[in-house]
């Protein structure tokens, strides 16, 4: 069978991703785990000495002792069915690729399995983030001191 | 004759006795009321998933061998596999069993490629009594193939949940009042450049119907209660369906066809396209369709098993997604 | 106060939105979205364009995964401004760890405790 002629008809049965109903449950989830953590914001701001700047600290940790809790009582991956992006794309997917895959490792022990494998999903973002941060970083730096720019 | 695929078998073995054991979420399916046993423990009492297969299989085979009446020393071999590294899970439920053992995959496809090796044993005269089958479990397939159970992936309409399910059979001589191996066809892998896992369906559909228009063309003029894949799921049914249709090849097929996976969990939407593993085939088919047929409700059926031959690391590598379909065609006289 | 909540909402929201069409249209997988998400925040502070950006959106530029790319870059330039090249390396982990070292000590905490469940979303 021709492999052209297969993939019409697969796009012609197929059922679709329901694109527009996803983007707006991805806004909804999106902007209330964000309205969420504006509110741990103003009450780190509120509270102690944090300003706008460095109140995202104990922000994102605790978002991420959140996500935590809602990955281990079963009830994270129902929001990520439900939110797609919306709950991927915030700090709470990355918190819940990795705490997911500490608990699914938990059978291999915790050196082979929780230690090796808790950056099996997360690994690429801190990796590509440092990296691109070191290049950035690098190249800003080198037109400074060429005098290209400033600080 | 060169690549004939498509066999006889002279000797017309029996399926003497089958046993069909699910995990807790299958309790919602309609097939439940043929279902041996329901556990409500998804790890089966063990302390890891992997286990827990383990002895899903091995407790399913001792209830086949018990319903038949015979003992596991009676068995002249085991052939069966699961969709783990390496079938561990199967390797291990052997060990327990402590019979002459031959690990068997084709992915989803096991169920009816190790019911046509043991028919072709059978046809040897070597040997009397070989147990068959092949089983799944969600957890422990999910996070070899996809993500760990606990991670918010979103699943597409087209996605499939992996059954967690054993079905397993004995094969034997020809015994009057049960249902016999008539024929089979041989699947060969079919490619057509499928690359989304989330999307097997579309991806198996070619291979199914390349097999059943194998067989058919090998079976002129026979006539078919039904045709059952094992777990093309709704999206992939529907793909086969059209395939039949505008190729022309026996159009009263599209009326007479019937999909395990698709019809696993019902129509409940949270399952999406349907239930698929190696496991889902293997508990319809050894389960409520072979009590429909010991009960004489159907005369000749074809089983059409379908697989999905990749591996996570195949997908990694940008490869596309070859599938196969192993055919059996079943009577009851 | 209220408002700030409002556009943290909406902002988040717009990100999520993006986040989505690559998933559904680009289908690319959720790894490689986060990861061009991760740097394009870096590149957009490479620029100077994020902390303003955070400034007006609050919460709804710290808490999606670009902000990571944006701590990280941040540290390094901060520190590179100060140190030289060396900076480069040495910054990046000033300002972020508290992302990362909160994901690693609750998902070991999160194998103590915790059991997966094979249950339908």
């Amino acid at each position: 069978m021709d492999a052209k002629s297969f993939q019409q008809t697969v796009d012609k049965i197929a059922p679709k991703r329901p694109v527009l109903k996803n983007c707006l449950k991805a806004f909804l989830t999106g902007g209330i785990i964000c309205g969420i953590g504006q509110l741990i914001s103003f009450f780190y701001m509120y509270f102690f000495p944090f300003t706008e700047r460095t109140s995202s600290n104990p922000t994102v940790s605790t978002i991420i002792f959140i996500t935590m809790l809602l990955t281990g009582f079963g009830v994270y991956k129902k929001i990520g069915q439900f939110g797609g992006a919306g709950s991927a794309v915030p700090v709470t997917g990355f918190g819940n690729a990795m705490v997911s895959a500490a608990i699914e490792h938990k059978s291999e022990g915790f050196i082979l399995g929780v230690g090796s494998n808790i950056f099996k999903l997360a690994g690429s973002v801190i990796v590509y983030g440092v990296f691109s941060a070191f290049i950035v970083a690098l190249i800003k730096t080198i037109l400074v001191q060429m005098g290209v720019i400033n600080w | 004759m060169k690549n004939a695929r498509t066999y006889q078998f002279a000797t017309k073995p029996s399926i003497v006795s089958t046993a069909v054991s699910v995990g807790p979420l299958e309790k919602q399916s309609p097939f439940r009321p043929h279902f041996d046993h329901v556990y409500e423990d998804e790890r089966f009492g063990e302390d890891s998933n992997e286990k827990g297969h383990a002895t899903l299989i091995e407790d399913t085979c001792k209830l086949a061998i018990m319903k038949g009446g015979f003992q596991a020393t009676d068995i002249d071999l085991f052939l069966a596999g699961d969709l783990v590294n390496q079938m561990t899970p199967t390797n291990f439920a052997a060990r327990e069993l402590a019979t002459p053992f031959m690990g068997m995959f084709s992915a989803c496809a096991t169920s009816i490629s190790s019911l046509i090796t043991a028919s072709f044993f059978l046809e040897t005269n070597q040997m009397e009594r070989i147990l068959f089958g092949s089983a799944s479990q969600h957890n422990a397939v999910e996070r070899q193939f996809r993500y760990p159970i606990e991670y918010g992936a979103q699943k597409p309409p087209t996605g499939q949940w992996t059954v967690t399910g054993a079905g397993f059979g004995i094969l034997s001589q020809y015994q009057r009042d049960k249902p016999y191996v008539h024929s089979a066809t041989i699947g060969q892998v079919v490619d057509c450049e499928c690359k989304d896992p989330l999307d097997m369906g579309s991806a198996m559909a070619p291979a199914a119907f390349d097999t059943i228009q194998q067989h058919l063309s090998q079976n002129k003029g026979t006539s078919y209660d039904f045709v059952m894949t094992g777990d093309l799921g709704k999206n992939g049914s529907a793909i086969l369906q059209e395939l039949i249709r505008t190729s022309g090849v026996s159009s009263y097929l599209v009326d007479k066809y019937r999909d395990a996976g698709a019809e696993f969990y019902g129509n409940n939407e949270k399952f999406l396209s349907g239930g698929s593993g190696a496991g889902c085939s293997a508990s319809v088919y050894y389960g409520p369709i072979y009590a429909e047929l010991l009960k004489k409700q159907w005369k000749k059926i074809l089983l059409v098993a379908t697989g999905a031959l990749l591996s996570p690391l195949s997908f990694q590598q940008g490869e596309t997604i070859p599938c196969i379909a192993h055919a059996v065609e079943l009577t009851m006289e | 106060m209220i408002f700030s909540i409002i556009i943290a909402f909406v902002v988040g929201g717009l990100i999520c939105v993006v986040g989505q069409l690559l998933f559904d249209v680009a289908k690319l997988t959720p790894a490689h979205t986060l990861s061009l998400m991760v740097v394009i925040g870096s590149v957009l502070d490479g620029f100077g364009l994020y902390e303003p950006f955070i400034d007006f959106a609050g919460a709804g530029a710290t808490v999606p995964i670009l902000s990571f790319g944006n701590s990280l870059t941040h540290g390094a330039m901060a520190e590179a401004e100060k140190h030289g090249l060396i900076g480069v390396l040495t910054g990046m982990f000033e300002v972020t760890s508290s992302g990362i070292s909160a994901a690693i000590v609750f998902g070991v905490i999160a194998a103590i405790i915790f059991k997966s469940k094979g249950k339908v979303s």
